[in-house]
């Protein structure tokens, strides 16, 4: 770690990534190598060791989300970090993670896909994987960073929400996040609020059920605490055909996500109540809104926006409300359109939904690009 | 040894769902005498982690004990991050044979390299059972299964040698007809370090017996008895006459550094260069 005498240093996205891990508690990473998230493992590879945690290279993302699993299980907070290929591969065990109620991060820093697609280069196509990539019935608490230093923020943020509603997050960062460097100040350590998983008190055998987030013993503690993929009911006793047990179970674990969207719920906004015209952005193409915001305020055109750090679960209320005030809705994004849907699911006619698609090569939907299309948009309106 | 063994101390108050016959009940038998013959008077200082199938059922729920069931073949994972985090707990992975040299293959063959400090346990019944006898990594050539209704044509593979080559500390096969031998031989691997892999070449008389000709449990046991031959006795015997017979008895016994010391080392190592720095 580059040190100076003050808490400012020019990091890459990935270093802030895993720094913010070590700030938030994680002591056991484990991972495969694969671009754009690297330098993710090689960082913790470093630094961990220093911090008395272990970070270790497994055979591939499959044992490498499955090995943090069973770090989290012996009371580690562990992460893991991949792109989507790797990402592919893990949703078996984050399908897992959830119905156990097990709380670790994975990263998935996205790249061009389907498949090795554009290895090198920057996508957003895994945001409907990020909510939907296992089967069944489940809820993705997934975070979208669009800076170094929220590599860092987010990823503490991460953690937190996996260890206060146990349960696997996502941070879904991306190759141009993930690669980029920047100048980020890092709070002291003193100062990241970091939020532990609750521990059960002697006596206690209820770890799946009873309450909305349970508490969570770890493996030698002596709960003898049954953990299983299958249904289970309160004691973790697998129950594979009765309805009922599932019923409770799967809703549960819904709700404890559902019913909170709001505290989840984290964005950036600007001029929701007055604009005509408004952008709904997440991730590294958000980065392009702050000029063509600024140019079209300049040609008097009303313009807001609501950036989503949380992109799963949808904040529907928020987004609900934006369609409320504005009459279009733009939604820049670096795939064929994946988000614009639930914009225009929840928007429900109230507003015109309008995806700005551009795929291919990592190349950046530019400030010109975007300021175009609104300028097109506000046209058509007079 | 200061009271008689039973099994219901370690064992929770439900029903076990294996089927009349099965070989399970003598793996789980040899086992908790095992534990009950070193002393053990609870599971408190084990964690046992099993994937999807028959026998990974045998701890998942039913030990009085830590238990994590894991989805299929991915039981050795999870038992790393356990046993990397937690070094001192005695963790013990059960499976079968498509879970563990079937979908698991990849994490066996490097936890015996990376020599995890874990005991595999794996029943090997030469079928894909709780699914309805489907043809397994482990089936003999020729054999008749839901999927292969011609018979296999595929040759089975030898998980313990598998285990050898791959790094493992202890590697071992015995039958659900050899139970004392079985038994004699998780003492020993429980009470050594390093990855240790002990096969158990058991009965399936639902899904496999039946297709494979065998009227009852007992003529299957008596072909495993019958057939079973002795490792020093296979080195004298040609690979003719190897030919349906299963090999049994120790394979490796050897001392590595594990993973798990080595990571310490490591942290050990990382934390002295950080306070120089």
């Amino acid at each position: 770690m580059t040190t100076t005498k003050s808490n400012t240093y020019f990091w890459q996205g990935n270093q802030a990534c895993a720094e913010g891990a070590i700030a938030a508690g994680c002591r056991f990473f484990a991972g495969y190598p694969i671009t754009p998230a690297s330098e993710i493992a090689a960082h913790m590879a470093k630094r961990l060791p220093q911090v008395g945690g272990i970070a270790i290279q497994m055979e591939d993302e499959l044992a490498s989300v499955g090995v943090a699993i069973g770090a989290s299980w012996a009371g580690a907070k562990a992460m893991t970090a991949t792109s989507g290929p790797g990402f592919s591969l893990m949703q078996e065990f984050i399908g897992y993670a959830f119905i156990t109620e097990t709380p670790c991060v994975i990263v998935d820093a996205q790249r061009a896909g389907p498949s090795t697609g554009q290895a090198t280069k920057c996508g957003q196509g895994d945001v409907m994987q990020s909510r939907w990539g296992t089967h069944g019935d489940y809820s993705a608490i997934v975070l979208s960073p669009n800076s170094v230093e929220e590599m860092f923020t987010l990823t503490v943020r991460a953690f937190n929400l996996a260890e206060e509603y146990r349960t696997p997050v996502i941070l879904l960062a991306d190759e141009t996040i993930a690669h980029m460097r920047e100048q980020i100040t890092v709070p002291s350590s003193d100062s990241v609020n970091v939020i532990n998983r609750r521990k059960p008190r002697a006596g206690d055998k209820a770890f799946f059920g009873l309450e909305e987030v349970p508490p969570m013993p770890a493996v030698g503690e002596g709960f003898n605490v049954a953990v299983t993929g299958s249904t289970h009911d309160e004691y973790g006793i697998r129950f594979t055909a009765d309805p009922l047990v599932h019923k409770k179970l799967v809703e549960r674990l819904n709700n404890k996500i559902r019913n909170h969207v709001e505290e989840i719920s984290d964005f950036e906004d600007y001029n929701i109540e007055g604009c005509q015209i408004a952008l709904l952005v997440y991730g590294c193409t958000s980065r392009a809104i702050y000029e063509a915001v600024e140019k079209a305020e300049a040609k008097g055109i009303k313009i807001g926006y609501i950036r989503l750090k949380t992109i799963w679960p949808f904040p529907e209320k928020l987004v609900r409300k934006l369609a409320e005030k504005a009459e279009k809705i733009i939604v820049p994004e670096m795939n064929l359109g994946q988000i614009c849907y639930e914009v225009e699911r929840v928007a429900n006619g109230l507003a015109e939904v309008i995806p700005l698609n551009k795929i291919g090569g990592g190349e950046l939907i530019t400030p010109e690009e975007l300021l175009a299309k609104i300028l097109r948009e506000a046209e058509k309106n007079e | 040894m200061s009271e008689a063994f039973s099994v219901r101390k370690y064992l929770r108050d439900l029903k076990l769902p294996f089927c009349p016959g099965c070989g399970i009940f003598t793996l789980m038998d040899a086992f908790l005498r095992s534990i009950h013959e070193l002393g053990h008077e609870d599971l408190k200082d084990f964690v046992f982690c099993s994937g999807i199938g028959c026998s990974s059922w045998i701890c998942s729920p039913y030990f009085v004990a830590d238990s994590i069931h894991t989805p299929h073949g991915r039981s050795i994972p999870v038992a790393t991050g356990i046993k990397l985090v937690h070094p001192s707990l005695n963790v013990v992975v059960f499976g079968g044979d498509g879970d563990i040299v079937g979908i698991g293959m990849s994490h066996f063959i490097h936890a015996a390299r990376r020599n995890l400090d874990i005991l595999v346990i794996m029943v090997n019944n030469m079928i894909y059972g709780m699914t309805g006898g489907q043809v397994a990594p482990t089936t003999p050539f020729k054999t008749k299964t839901a999927t292969t209704p011609y018979g296999s044509f595929e040759e089975p593979l030898d998980a313990t040698r598998l285990a050898v080559t791959a790094g493992a500390c202890y590697s071992a096969r015995w039958t659900t007809a050899h139970p004392n031998e079985l038994k004699e031989s998780i003492k020993k691997a429980l009470r050594m370090k390093g990855f240790r892999f002990i096969e158990v070449v058991s009965q399936c008389p639902t899904a496999y017996g039946r297709r494979a000709g065998f009227k009852n449990v007992g003529e299957i046991l008596k072909w495993l008895k019958e057939n079973a031959v002795s490792i020093g006795q296979a080195e004298k015997l040609s690979e003719k006459e190897l030919e349906k017979r299963v090999v049994v008895g120790q394979f490796v016994e050897r001392k590595r550094p594990t993973v798990v010391e080595n990571v310490y080392a490591v942290i050990k190592e990382a934390q002295v260069n950080d306070t120089k720095s």
